[in-house]
């Protein structure tokens, strides 16, 4: 076996080439980066509490907005997920490690700068980013405040860790399962990140080539998004999208993956429609790179555009929908306990399809040019990134909690997390649909009295989903430092896959003999 | 734990009954205006308008009768195969008929919305046959209108916020239509297409009124089309509704709709105030004519970031500045041309000469500068000509 523990001290988390404990430094640092961009809402909800300016001035509500945005996107969700990727992956497909363990260190370790720099924009001289998370040019550009070049380097340094990481899973995938593992044998989480991680590769280079035209706009003279240079701002836009649409993919990707494990564990029933789960989870991701246009309905495309990337769009509801349909079937004569992560893997399903409604709605061109940029797109998206996301990694962690330290958490303080989590989160972002069909633009720091019920509402929501994070984290301490340890390695009768047959804490090293798939 | 899941039912059923009193509760915009407790998109007041709202209820109806099928079974899922009560779970995993029915079906239905959707699409796209066409130009933070008229000068004016900043700042109670007031609001003609040609000046904006239907990116060095006829006069209100900077949430659209004779009327004013503009242009005004009329320009167009004293804030202070203290022609190059890569803008082309030569002199004798020198619009007019 050649077992041997950790090293001692600081050196073993900096010099770590070990997958769990670099999916353990993920997951803390996106927890960390979850509760600090969390801090930043609070901001924007408590300004928004009520109409008038009392907080904060409207130039570092722009900061907030952007900060919230960049840091829940790229500093909680998606390193959240990579952690979840390199403590579960190797041990589900029966490998000893990640492929490129080496690798899998430096892209854990330029996440810490890298957002030590981009906070560090807040207090630089004008201010952080404030041009929202899209950073649309010429806002981000001509008119963009001196500490955007950080920014610019922030988000290149970002981009190199999730290329890194993502080659790192798609070389594990594809050499490491053990002998038996068929492609069309590995757990769907598997599938969803493998996936996911094609889509990374092929798109944060796009990312990468946005920015480095905005630093080339702002330092060298060149005129990408300016007219006057005969440039084109809408440039920007279409080359940020054709990112920016497969990463919102990227995030949910995952978290299907996640409910896909944790619905079959609770309703001790197979997953149905394993195969169709596979081929929808391919077909979303093809096409999600036709349809980016979708976010720019209202820039003046020719109309033959507005309809393709209207048609395309309206498209991604059938995989989704089948998706849908077979995380229900597989509830559907099974025999379902409600733990925790069931709760928050059943309420993701259900909210995340609500949220796949409005985005149905908001496919539609002619009714997105009432829907475009107001609150009804900002309740669209926490519904999909808040309750899609965050509810499936929160599953996650209660689900595999148990399995990383060897010990229970508390079921009672989980479900409390689960209900205050599940109806803050819906008192905060089910009245920003009414609001924004009632005309409130996002991003705006005050408004017309008559938003006023609904953004109070809002804000006190956000407050209870806020606070009820910190019974999470307390949770988690808890178990790690007082938990009950668990009677069976296996932790939850139903469960099926490989991690579940090595022992409860997972040593620290795992199938350095590969197991014999069946 | 069957309390629990009893629980988990009725509180996720909450959203779904929150979403069907959308119709019951859905007060909406008759006037323009957003209305308290406005749960629903305005209809607004043109066929457009109307069309996709009829549009967005099709599709949230769909939505809704998919969501009680779909969740129902869910569930009751969750609800009859608790493991109390269906110990013995099947195991079934596939089902090839089932699977190509949910696949086909719901392919049917988006088919079902494609086509109301194109056509309607393609009637907004329509932009031919416009009796009356508005240059409408985004600022940072402020609309500019302009009357294209084939026969003669144009008809041009800024829109600015009208609310008071004590209002914002919370000193003085907050009016009916606070951040959705303009000191000049846009006045069209009713049953009249109107075609909107949208560009800005800076940054990224967005022109939108909801009851009119419009929403249009304005895109520095491009222009946007779009139009509207409404049937009903009123007063209309929107905001910027692309993130445009500091100042986002304060640039609103407001767009009065009057009847033919009415719009006739206020054109002629418009356009005898343009000529009275043109024949102030050639003509000397005193020391006490110009800084009155520069008192006016400042408090609208330069206070906000220079202060009210001119101490300064955004902008650099005027009192004692090396600018309105100096060269005269040099006090003009940065009003006219403004000073790049501040916010400084180019008022160039936003004041007319005779404001642009009264806040000159207005900023050149107060705040303590008492420079005692005038600039006449002709000064202005001949720095504008030798650039």
């Amino acid at each position: 076996m050649g077992a041997h523990g950790p090293a001692k001290g600081l050196t073993r988390w900096l010099t770590t080439t070990n997958h769990k404990d670099i999916g353990s430094m993920y997951l803390w640092f996106s927890f960390a980066m979850f509760l600090l961009g969390g801090s930043f809402a609070m901001i924007i909800r408590a300004e928004l509490f009520q109409p008038g300016l009392q907080i904060v001035e409207p130039e570092f509500f722009n900061q907030m907005t952007t900060m919230h945005g960049l840091v829940m996107v790229f500093g909680a969700i998606m390193p959240a997920f990579v952690g979840l990727a390199n403590w579960m992956i190797p041990m589900m497909i029966g490998a000893p490690d990640m492929a490129l363990p080496r690798m899998n260190n430096w892209s854990f370790w330029i996440l810490p700068p890298t957002f030590l720099l981009l906070a560090s924009t807040l207090f630089m001289e004008g201010g952080g980013p404030n041009f929202g998370w899209t950073f649309y040019a010429p806002l981000s550009t001509t008119y963009a405040p001196p500490s955007v070049t950080f920014f610019i380097f922030a988000v290149h340094a970002m981009g190199i860790s999730s290329i890194m990481g993502s080659i790192n899973i798609i070389a594990t995938v594809v050499n490491m399962r053990a002998p038996g593992m068929t492609y069309m044998k590995m757990p769907m989480f598997v599938w969803t990140w493998l996936i996911t991680a094609f889509l990374l590769v092929a798109v944060m280079p796009v990312l990468a080539g946005a920015v480095t035209m905005m630093l080339m706009d702002i330092h060298f003279g060149t005129s990408f998004f300016s007219a006057a240079g005969g440039g084109d701002p809408v440039l920007f836009q279409h080359v940020f999208w054709f990112f920016g649409h497969p990463e919102v993919y990227i995030i949910i990707l995952p978290a299907f993956g996640v409910v896909s494990e944790v619905i079959p564990t609770f309703s001790r029933k197979p997953l149905f429609g394993y195969a169709s789960m596979v081929y929808a989870t391919a077909s979303i991701a093809f096409l999600s790179f036709i349809v980016w246009a979708h976010h720019m309905y209202t820039v003046g495309l020719p109309i033959a555009g507005e309809l393709f990337f209207m048609y395309a769009t309206m498209l991604i509801a059938v995989p989704t929908a089948a998706k849908v349909f077979n995380w229900i079937t597989t509830m559907f004569k099974g025999s379902i306990t409600l733990e925790t992560p069931m709760l928050f893997a059943i309420a993701k399903v259900f909210l995340f399809t609500v949220g796949g409604f409005s985005g149905l709605m908001l496919a539609i061109a002619p009714a997105d040019f009432q829907y475009h940029d107001s609150y009804f797109v900002v309740a669209h998206f926490h519904y999909t990134m808040v309750a899609g996301a965050i509810f499936a990694l929160s599953s996650a962690v209660y689900y595999w909690l148990p399995k990383w330290t060897g010990k229970m958490y508390n079921e009672t303080m989980g479900k409390v997390h689960f209900w205050v989590s599940f109806i803050g989160f819906n008192l905060t972002f089910f009245p920003q649909h009414f609001v924004g069909l009632a005309g409130m633009p996002r991003r705006i720091p005050d408004y017309n009295l008559m938003f006023a019920d609904f953004n109070m509402m809002s804000s006190i929501g956000a407050f209870i989903y806020g606070s009820s994070q910190l019974l999470f984290l307390f949770n988690i301490v808890r178990t790690i430092t007082h938990g009950k340890p668990v009677n069976d390695d296996k932790v939850w009768d139903g469960a099926t896959t490989l991690e579940w047959t090595v022992p409860s804490p997972a040593p620290y090293h795992t199938f350095s003999t590969p197991p014999e798939v069946k | 734990m069957y309390q629990q899941a009893k629980r988990l039912y009725k509180l996720a059923l909450c959203p779904v009954l929150m979403l069907l009193s959308l119709l019951s509760t859905g007060a909406w915009a008759t006037e323009g205006n957003p209305q308290r407790w406005q749960t629903n998109m305005t209809p607004g007041v043109t066929e457009v308008g109307a069309k996709i709202y009829d549009l967005h209820m099709f599709v949230f109806w769909v939505c809704v009768v998919v969501g009680i099928i779909v969740f129902g079974v869910m569930f009751y899922s969750v609800f009859a195969y608790r493991k109390e009560r269906h110990e013995e779970p099947a195991t079934f995993h596939e089902n090839t008929k089932l699977e190509i029915a949910w696949t086909v079906v719901p392919f049917l239905l988006l088919i079902v919305m494609a086509v109301p959707a194109t056509s309607t699409l393609i009637e907004i796209y329509d932009t031919d046959d416009a009796e009356l066409d508005v240059l409408i130009t985004g600022y940072q933070w402020k609309w500019k209108y302009e009357y294209i008229n084939p026969e003669g000068d144009n008809v041009s004016f800024f829109s600015n916020l009208l609310t008071d900043k004590a209002e914002i700042g919370n000193n003085e109670a907050k009016g009916s239509n606070y951040l959705i007031e303009v000191d000049e609001p846009l006045v069209i003609p009713v049953d009249t297409k109107v075609r909107f040609l949208v560009t800005a000046n800076d940054v990224l904006h967005a022109w939108w009124v909801p009851a009119l239907a419009v929403k249009r990116d304005a895109i520095p060095g491009f222009i946007n089309e779009a139009w509207t006829k409404p049937t009903e006069t009123g007063v209309y209100r929107g905001q910027c509704a692309e993130l445009c900077g500091r100042d986002h949430g304060f640039m609103p659209i407001v767009v009065n709709v009057v009847e033919e004779p009415e719009y006739k009327a206020w054109m002629a004013t418009k356009q005898a105030e343009a000529a009275e503009i043109k024949k102030l242009m050639a003509q000397t005004f005193s020391m006490d004519e110009l800084v009155e009329r520069g008192k006016g320009i400042y408090n609208r167009s330069c206070m906000a970031c220079h202060g009210a004293n001119g101490e300064g804030g955004v902008g650099k202070p005027i009192a004692n500045s090396p600018i309105a203290t100096g060269e005269v022609t040099a006090h003009i190059d940065v009003l006219v041309n403004g000073v790049p890569g501040s916010a400084m803008q180019a008022f160039g082309g936003q004041l007319n000469d005779v404001d642009l030569a009264a806040v000159v002199t207005y900023t050149r004798n107060a705040f303590g500068n008492n420079m005692g020198d005038k600039v006449q619009p002709i000064d202005v007019y001949n720095f504008k000509k030798g650039q």
